[in-house]
C-alpha cells in the first residue's frame, strides 16, 4: 500500500501540471488574440502574411505549447507500473 | 463521376478493411473477448495511442464542419478551434496515471465500469449507459452524415447511394474488427489526416496567391473576416472562450476519449502519446481550418458548408490528388464513427444487459450479442442519417456538450475526491444533463457564454453540495 501511495502522489501531481498547462495556454491564447486583435482591421500588422493576431495567439501559441508539453512531460513525469505484477517485482 | 479522385478513396477503404481483417484474426484466438473487442486488451502503445485519440476526436465536427464554419466565419472560427490543442495533453494528463491505475484495479472495460466501481450504484449506471446511448447517438448520425456528404461531393453519387457505401464500409469493419482494429486503423487515419491537410493548404495557399494575397481579398470582401469576432461581428470573446470547455478540457468526459485514456500499455506509452498528441491535434486544428478560411477567396458562395473541404480540394489540386487527400476527412469521419459505435453497443451489452439483465450470459452469447448489436445499431442510424440537417456540427456539438455536463464531474471528482459519492454523482449528473438541455432549447447563450458552461459549473456544486450533505449516510 505504500506503493499506492507513492504512485497517486505522482498522477496527482501530473494531473496538477496539466490544469497549471491548460491556464497558461489559455491565457497566452486570449491575450494576444483580444490583446492585438480588438483593433480595426486597418490598422493591423501583418507576420508572415497573417495578421499579428492570429500568427502569436494560434501559430506561436500551438508552438509555444508543442514545446513545453514535450519539454515537462520529459523532464517531470515519472514511470510507474500500472499492474499489482508491477508493484511485486 | 470522377474516376482520378475516387481511385484512390477505394484503394485508402480496402487497405483500411485488411487491416480490419487482420486485428479480427486476433480476437478470434483470444480468450477474453470482451476485453479485447472493446478495449484491444490494454496494449496500445504510444504512437496509436496519440493517433487514435487524435482521430477520435478530429471528427467530422473538425473536419467537415469545421472548415464549413471557418469558411463563413474567417479567422476568428480558427481561434475557437485552437482551443482544442488542449485536449492534446490535457485528457491524458487528467485522466492520467490515476485512471490508468484504478480501471486495472477495477477491471473495467468501459468507462461506465469505472463509474459502477467507483459509486456502486445501480442508478448511476443505469444513467450513464442511457446518456451515452442517446447522445452518442445523435453524434453519429451527424458523422455519418458528413461522410456521405463527402462521397456525394468526390463522386457526384446521390446522397442516399453515397450513404450507402459508407454506411457499409464502416459497418463491415467495426463488427469484425472491435476496438483494436479501431485503434489500428485510426494510427493509419490519423498519419493521412496528418499529411492530407499539410498538402491540401499548401495548394490552397499557392492557388490563392500566397498568404499576403489571401488575407487583401479577405478584407476587401469582409475586414471582419480578419477579425477574432466572426464575419458579422457575432463571435464574442466570452462566446469564443467558453469552447475551451466544450472542446478543450470538457473532452475529458467523452466517453470515446476516456476509454482511450484505459487502453494504454504503460506510463511510457503515454508519454509519447502526450507529446505526439499535442502536436498531432494541434496542426491539423490549425491546418484544416485555415483551409476552410483560405478557401473563401479561391471559390466563393459555397452555400452548403459541409461542401467546402471536398469542393475545394478538387478545385486546387489534380483529380488524383484531391482523391488521396480527401482520404483524410474520410478517414476521420470514419475512425470517429467506428470508436461510437463499438461504445454504444458496450454500453449496451456490457453496461446494461450484463450487469442487471443477464449477468452469466455465456462467452459465445455475449460475443454473439456484441457483433449483432454493432451491425443493428449501425443500421438504425443508417435510417436516420436518410434525411438529414445541413449543417452537421451543431447536433455533434450537441451531443459532446450533453455527454459532458453529464460525466465531468463523476469522472474527475471520482478519481480525485475520496468524499464523492453515488448521491453526488448521480445529483450532479442529473442537474448537468437536465439543464444542459433546458439551457439550450429555452436560453440558449446565457451571459454571452456557450450553453454547455452554466451546466457544466452547476453541476460541480450539486457534485460537491450533495456528496458532503450525505456524509453520513454512506458511513
Amino acid at each position: 500500500m505504500k506503493n499506492d501511495e507513492y504512485h497517486f502522489k505522482i498522477a496527482n501531481r501530473e494531473a496538477l501540471i496539466g490544469v497549471g498547462l491548460v491556464i497558461f495556454n489559455f491565457i497566452w491564447w486570449y491575450a494576444f488574440a483580444y490583446g492585438m486583435g480588438s483593433k480595426d482591421p486597418s490598422e493591423y500588422t501583418f507576420v508572415f502574411g497573417l495578421p499579428a493576431w492570429f500568427f502569436y495567439s494560434c501559430v506561436v501559441g500551438f508552438i509555444v505549447m508543442a514545446v513545453l508539453v514535450t519539454v515537462i512531460v520529459k523532464k517531470f513525469f515519472v514511470d510507474i507500473p500500472f499492474d499489482e505484477e508491477g508493484e511485486n517485482k | 463521376m470522377n474516376l482520378q479522385a475516387i481511385i484512390p478513396l477505394f484503394v485508402f477503404l480496402v487497405i483500411i478493411f485488411a487491416v480490419g481483417l487482420w486485428a479480427g484474426r486476433s480476437l478470434k484466438t483470444s480468450n477474453s473477448f470482451l476485453h479485447d473487442y472493446f478495449l484491444g486488451g490494454r496494449s496500445l502503445g504510444g504512437f496509436v495511442l496519440a493517433m487514435t485519440m487524435t482521430a477520435t476526436y478530429g471528427s467530422a465536427s473538425s473536419f467537415i464542419g469545421g472548415p464549413g464554419v471557418a469558411y463563413n466565419e474567417g479567422l476568428g472560427w480558427v481561434l475557437l478551434a485552437m482551443s482544442q490543442v488542449a485536449t492534446g495533453y490535457f485528457v491524458l494528463m487528467i485522466l492520467g496515471k490515476k485512471f490508468a491505475i484504478v480501471t486495472r484495479r477495477y477491471k473495467a472495460v468501459t468507462m461506465v465500469d469505472f463509474l459502477k466501481e467507483r459509486y456502486k450504484s445501480k442508478w448511476v449506471v443505469l444513467f450513464s449507459a442511457i446518456s451515452i446511448i442517446v447522445f452518442l447517438f445523435s453524434a453519429m448520425a451527424a458523422q455519418w452524415i458528413g461522410g456521405a456528404r463527402l462521397i456525394e461531393s468526390l463522386t457526384g453519387l446521390s446522397y442516399t447511394t453515397a450513404l450507402f457505401i459508407f454506411a457499409l464500409s464502416v459497418l463491415i469493419y467495426v463488427t469484425i474488427g472491435g476496438f483494436r482494429a479501431v485503434a489500428l486503423t485510426d494510427a493509419i487515419q490519423g498519419s493521412v489526416m496528418f499529411i492530407g491537410t499539410l498538402v491540401l493548404l499548401i495548394a490552397t495557399i499557392i492557388a490563392g496567391g500566397g498568404i499576403s494575397e489571401i488575407m487583401a481579398d479577405l478584407t476587401a470582401e469582409n475586414p471582419n473576416l480578419i477579425t477574432p469576432y466572426g464575419a458579422d461581428g457575432s463571435l464574442t470573446p466570452a462566446y469564443v472562450s467558453s469552447f475551451w470547455i466544450l472542446v478543450g478540457v470538457g473532452v475529458v468526459a467523452l466517453p470515446q476519449i476516456a476509454v482511450r485514456a484505459m487502453s494504454y500499455k504503460d506510463s511510457r506509452s503515454m508519454h509519447r502519446a502526450l507529446i505526439i498528441g499535442t502536436i498531432v491535434v494541434g496542426f491539423i486544428m490549425l491546418n484544416m481550418h485555415l483551409i476552410g478560411v483560405f478557401a473563401r477567396p479561391i471559390l466563393p458562395g459555397i452555400e452548403v458548408g459541409d461542401k467546402v473541404m471536398p469542393l475545394i480540394a478538387l478545385e486546387v489540386m489534380p483529380p488524383w490528388l484531391a482523391g488521396i487527400v480527401l482520404t483524410a476527412p474520410m478517414a476521420a469521419i470514419m475512425s470517429s464513427v467506428d470508436s461510437l459505435l463499438l461504445l454504444v453497443s458496450s454500453s449496451i451489452v456490457k453496461d446494461v444487459y450484463l450487469n442487471y439483465i443477464q449477468p452469466k450470459a455465456s462467452y459465445t452469447r455475449v460475443k454473439r450479442l456484441s457483433i449483432g448489436i454493432t451491425a443493428i445499431l449501425g443500421i438504425i442510424v443508417f435510417l436516420m442519417s436518410l434525411n438529414p440537417p445541413d449543417l452537421i456540427i451543431w447536433l455533434n456539438l450537441f451531443a459532446f456538450g450533453g455527454l459532458e455536463a453529464a460525466f465531468i464531474w463523476p469522472i474527475i471528482m471520482g478519481l480525485y475526491w475520496s468524499k464523492g459519492n453515488k448521491y453526488g454523482a448521480f445529483a450532479s449528473m442529473i442537474v448537468g444533463v437536465g439543464l444542459y438541455v433546458l439551457s439550450d432549447t429555452f436560453f440558449p447563450q446565457p451571459f454571452g457564454l456557450h450553453s454547455v458552461v452554466l451546466p457544466v459549473v452547476v453541476s460541480f456544486v450539486a457534485y460537491v453540495l450533495v456528496s458532503l450533505g450525505t456524509q453520513k449516510r454512506m458511513a
